[in-house]
């Protein structure tokens, strides 16, 4: 059995910052990690980051996984286990892993779950055939690995991540042959449409894919028009050619963790699915567990920063070290956050959690038949 | 419509033009941000605090344009890609550009307009690429007058072959 103080679970954007402002009270802590490296969705991240400017905005993503890294490599009183994956939690607070195909045990006084998300996936016909990939897998391949995933793209999803993955396969020299939207507008930032819109990308809103066409392999798509109630338009199809379909139709918060260990979970639509009841300093229902991060709800890394740092500020609070101005800090990262979601698009966000902060929910938790 | 093309349109357009006089005087920013996001470093980029300071940070950004002198200093600092610098004195668009191979002055590039369509061959007359600005490079091209308001992206390699 491995003891420490906190245990950070995911090495993504909020739980490296969880782990990093933990540390500094003076905690033992540990973050596991499943790839081999620390940093999340953050490594592959090549554009700059919106936000504010004090917290890191214009920064590439790339450059502030490194910081970060470079920040927990240098606390010693942070213990980084990658290629650890959590295996499951017990009553007894104990969380098992393993780790270089070893199972291991880990209790720690406070454990600070920051798993991230997991994409969705789009039904359609033919969506089984190689080259329907996910935008995460693109990225990696490309971003990561510096592999073309193909020549020809066709992107499903105008939201931040088809356009930022658009215009990061027009940077690896990919045509993006088309970007198609179900909904009627465009749903990521308007500068990230223009900017692939001026390197001449078209993008295709109310319009849906149909089928996937090739025998053995993307050779395109059947993309159809949509009327106002996102029916399909007979007689609208057009096929466009493609050896790549690369889906970034939303993310889903991956809590099955927290579902595991009993913490109370409601379905939010504006935070992308099954998300924790929680307080405002990310505390569950559950005394030894904390969230942070798009396990939380799906948000920006940039939001996912912030949580991780008053999660892990609470944690460690609350078993004992204590910093005399942790209120001030609390309150200062608070008001951060506030400022960030105070737009159009973060007050989609602030209404899910408002649904789903301890106290205010009221229906039935959505997994306790499970007991 | 801007919302579902991805292409601002001339109501759009409206909002960001400074008027002759100012043009007149020499090179200016315009900010091609439109729509209520998350993001300040414009603000901070700007060394003659012509930028107002965000009084909340998803406001859109407003250029007192006779404060800017059209340095440019904010157009590589934009996450969005939104910042354009024209002077009408000189002939030249200064925009960001984040693709390799860069170019070099001299080379002659194709114009793309907000739609990506080529509109017109310009000369690149000077290429900042600081290590300062991060990757992205400032690109500077000599266009007709009437052109300045309409291209906003280059394509490079093809006319130099």
């Amino acid at each position: 059995m491995i003891n420490t103080d906190i245990l950070v679970i995911g090495g993504g954007p909020a739980g490296m910052t969880a782990a990093i402002k933990a540390s500094e009270s003076g905690a033992q802590v540990i973050i596991i990690e499943r790839y081999h490296e620390l940093g999340g969705q953050l490594i592959k991240q090549t554009h700059r980051f919106f936000g504010s400017k004090k917290e890191q905005a214009g920064i590439r993503g790339i450059s502030i996984a490194q910081e970060l890294t470079e920040k927990i490599e240098n606390h010693s009183n942070i213990r980084v286990m990658t290629e650890a994956t959590a295996e499951g939690y017990y009553e007894d607070e104990v969380v098992t892993i393993s780790h270089e195909n070893k199972f291991k045990k880990i209790k720690a006084k406070k454990v600070i779950i920051a798993t991230g998300a997991s994409e969705n996936m789009l039904a359609f016909e033919n969506n089984d055939l190689p080259g329907v990939y996910g935008a995460g897998a693109v990225q990696t391949l490309m971003n990561l690995y510096g592999i073309l995933p193909g020549e020809k793209v066709i992107m499903v999803g105008a939201g931040n991540i088809g356009l930022i993955v658009s215009y990061q396969l027009l940077q690896a020299g990919v045509d993006v042959e088309a970007v198609i939207e179900a909904a009627p507008k465009i749903g990521g930032y308007l500068v990230h449409a223009s900017k692939i819109r001026r390197a001449g990308v078209p993008i295709y809103t109310s319009h849906s894919i149909k089928k996937a066409i090739g025998e053995n392999s993307v050779q395109g798509a059947e993309v159809v028009e949509l009327n106002d109630n996102w029916e399909m338009k007979v007689g609208t199809e057009k096929v466009i050619e493609a050896d790549i379909i690369c889906l970034a139709v939303g993310l889903n918060p991956l809590s099955d963790l927290l579902i595991q260990a009993e913490c109370e979970v409601v379905y939010t639509p504006e935070l992308g699915g099954d998300v924790p009841i929680r307080d405002e300093n990310l505390k569950t229902t559950k005394d030894h567990i904390f969230v942070a991060g798009d396990v939380a709800g799906i948000e920006e890394a940039t939001a996912a920063m912030l949580e991780g740092e008053i999660a892990g500020l609470k944690a460690v609070s609350e078993i004992g070290y204590s910093n005399e101005n942790i209120f001030e800090e609390l309150n200062r990262l608070k008001t951060e956050l506030n400022k960030l979601r105070s737009g159009p698009v973060g007050k989609v966000i602030k209404n899910g959690i408002e649904k789903v902060r301890r106290g205010n929910y009221v229906g039935k938790n959505r997994y306790s038949h499970l007991r | 419509m801007l919302e579902k093309t991805g292409i601002p349109t001339s109501d759009d357009l409206k909002a960001i033009k400074p008027d002759k006089e100012r043009l007149k005087k020499g090179p200016v920013a315009l900010i091609e941000c439109f729509r209520k996001i998350p993001c300040d470093p414009c603000f901070y980029s700007c060394p003659f605090d012509a930028i107002d300071e965000f009084k909340d940070i998803n406001d859109i950004p407003n250029l007192d344009y006779e404060t800017c002198t059209g340095c440019g200093n904010c157009i590589a600092s934009c996450p969005g890609l939104a910042i354009f610098v024209v002077d009408y004195n000189k002939n030249t668009l200064s925009l960001p550009y984040e693709f390799l191979p860069v170019p070099e002055k001299g080379d002659l590039v194709w114009g793309l307009n907000r739609a990506g369509k080529k509109v017109k061959k310009a000369e690149v007359v000077r290429v900042k690429d600081p290590a300062k600005n991060d990757k992205t490079a400032v690109v500077t091209i000599k266009l007709p007058k009437e052109y300045l308001m309409e291209v906003r992206n280059i394509e490079v390699g093809e006319l130099n072959g």
